[in-house]
């Protein structure tokens, strides 16, 4: 079984991003940037699955500028076996990644394909979703537990009414959610040893896809803040305020 | 052309968000149809038709649409798209599931999560877990929009009669196959609706110490919610889970006890109505976004809390 995995390059989760003052988006320029935080639960899982002997290769692929490169090779660290780095500049809509991705797995024919249920910086939640279409592929979105049996998987999806069930046969595309498993740290030889091993740069305008957007982002705008609250003294008086001046209680 | 609405629904009744869409969708054209695909869901197509806003209900019945599962789903939608200019449902997983496959078999750039429907074409949705807000324009010959349900109210349930039409259902999807749904039973109003939501962090330090959280929530009547630090201790199931990866929740009070406030969780509660939190710790951003804040350890302030209640004459359900 051939695993392929979908990373994404974003935001640091903990940083606290800054909207751009003439409203075109948010300040990226020096600011920590690191793999989406579901794609490393699907590096993690994949890796795993290989671990336990079920699957033979685990391939990462970004799609994105030059420095997008590092989350693959970040994914070679913790066990990834090679990566192949599709390069594009400038906004990246689900539905162009998603094709991009489509040719990709028209070449390497995986019997997965990997990625995070959403990133955090567009939360769109789109893109596995997306592919599972154009390749009429299962999909298994939101993935808290895997278990690979033969050519099928049985997988747990976290939804709002609680856990749902599904059996998929592959190929298919899975989605991760947080729960899935615990991402490890690459060890410093890790590191230097996924140094060595190989990364496939591929333009997009080779493959054949129109990445052009089909959205305009017209403004991108600080939320509205919250007026100042005030300190209560003790329980009493926050009861009281709760009950007389809020009315909620 | 008409708005398609795709209702969510247990194959009894329709579940609540469908009407938070409804709102969104006659926003967008006030001629909206909807469609409900299951299996003996007469019931809660007939429920769908009374909705006021609701001008024809379409209706798509099979054994493989039991479980709606989304490989099912999306071909009967996007069949019935040609006469739409919009395919609108909830942002939740069972429309974050769907949409996006309609959308890539419709070649269609789908907008996520709105929070305001601007004009027909352009919409405002919450980036980086809404710390940012942006106004995305659609130029898609077809708009697939999600909605985010708590930014809209629910629509009038009962005073409409739609005619319900019939549709021919697709064939079955065989790659995909159902095979359970554990579903969380509680006497509790849902997380995502409940009036009132007290949470609790890993400042209550162990899932039994939730039992405080559990008191003062029965007797508000409220839900009881949890940060992902929470979750992550094991001290309660991630069904609780308020934040990016779990609930958005805008409840008319949020309680906040032992809540630091980060990022993620903020992103899923700060635009409730009233929002009070309890920490001991006087620098957690949490008071930023708190209408009143009380530092003071929690182990004091919760049985305080109830015993203050406890002395009041009513409480508001």
């Amino acid at each position: 079984m051939k695993i392929l995995v979908a990373v994404k390059r974003v935001i640091d989760y903990n940083v606290q991003i800054r909207v751009k003052e003439d409203g075109t988006g948010v300040v990226t320029d020096n600011v920590k940037m690191s793999t989406n935080p579901p794609d490393d639960n699907a590096i993690e899982e994949a890796v795993k699955i290989k671990e336990a002997g079920k699957a033979t290769e685990v391939v990462a692929v970004t799609v994105g500028e030059e420095k997008a490169q590092e989350t693959v090779r970040k994914a070679l660290a913790v066990g990834a076996d090679r990566g192949i780095h599709v390069k594009v500049d400038g906004i990246l809509e689900p539905l162009a990644v998603s094709k991009i991705l489509q040719k990709i797995a028209d070449k390497e024919k995986p019997d997965l394909v990997f990625m995070g249920k959403q990133a955090i910086d567009d939360d769109c939640n789109q893109t596995g979703q997306m592919l599972s279409a154009l390749l009429n592929w299962p999909q298994a979105t939101f993935a808290s537990k895997i278990d690979v049996k033969d050519n099928k998987l049985e997988v747990t999806r976290e939804i709002d009414e609680g856990l749902e069930t599904i059996e998929i046969n592959v190929p298919a595309i899975v989605t991760c959610d947080l729960r899935l498993n615990e991402p490890r740290y690459a060890s410093l030889p890790n590191i230097m040893k996924a140094k060595k091993k190989p990364i496939e740069e591929i333009a997009a305008s080779d493959l054949g896809v129109d990445v052009s957007p089909r959205l305009e982002q017209l403004k991108v705008e600080e939320p509205p803040k919250r007026k100042a609250g005030i300190k209560v003294a003790n329980v009493a008086e926050l009861v009281q305020k709760l009950k007389n001046e809020a009315k909620v209680i | 052309m008409a708005v398609l609405l795709i209702a969510e629904h247990n194959n009894k009744e329709l579940r609540p968000f469908t009407l938070n869409a409804a709102t969104a969708a006659s926003q967008i054209d006030s001629d909206v149809h909807a469609v409900i695909i299951g299996q003996n869901s007469a019931d809660a197509a007939k429920q769908l038709s009374e909705l006021p806003v609701v001008k024809k209900v379409l209706s798509v019945e099979g054994a493989h649409y039991e479980n709606f599962t989304a490989e099912n789903f999306a071909p009967v939608i996007v069949k019935l798209a040609e006469n739409y200019s919009h395919i609108v449902c909830s942002a939740n997983t069972f429309g974050k599931n769907l949409m996006p496959r309609i959308a890539a078999h419709l070649d269609t750039s789908q907008v996520s999560d709105i929070i305001k429907v601007i004009s027909p074409d352009t919409f405002l949705r919450p980036i980086y877990a809404g710390n940012a807000f942006a106004t995305i324009k659609s130029n898609d010959a077809k708009k697939c929009v999600t909605i985010r349900p708590t930014s809209f109210d629910p629509c009038e349930s009962t005073g409409g009669s739609a005619p319900i039409e019939k549709v021919d259902s697709s064939e079955e999807f065989s790659n995909t196959k159902f095979i359970k749904r554990e579903e969380i039973k509680s006497d509790r109003p849902e997380l995502g609706t409940a009036r009132i939501v007290v949470s609790g962090g890993r400042g209550m330090q162990s899932g039994d110490n939730f039992k405080l959280i559990t008191e003062i929530a029965d007797k508000l009547g409220a839900a009881i919610g949890a940060s992902r630090a929470a979750v992550d201790a094991g001290y309660i199931s991630n069904d609780h889970q308020v934040g990016q990866t779990g609930k958005v929740v805008v409840p008319d009070l949020y309680i906040a006890v032992g809540i630091s406030g980060a990022i993620q969780h903020l992103a899923g509660m700060k635009e409730s109505k009233v929002i009070v939190a309890i920490n001991k710790d006087g620098e957690a951003p949490i008071f930023s976004v708190a209408d009143y804040g009380l530092e003071a350890d929690l182990f004091e302030a919760l049985p305080q809390f109830m015993e203050e209640l406890n002395k009041l004459n009513t409480i508001q359900k």
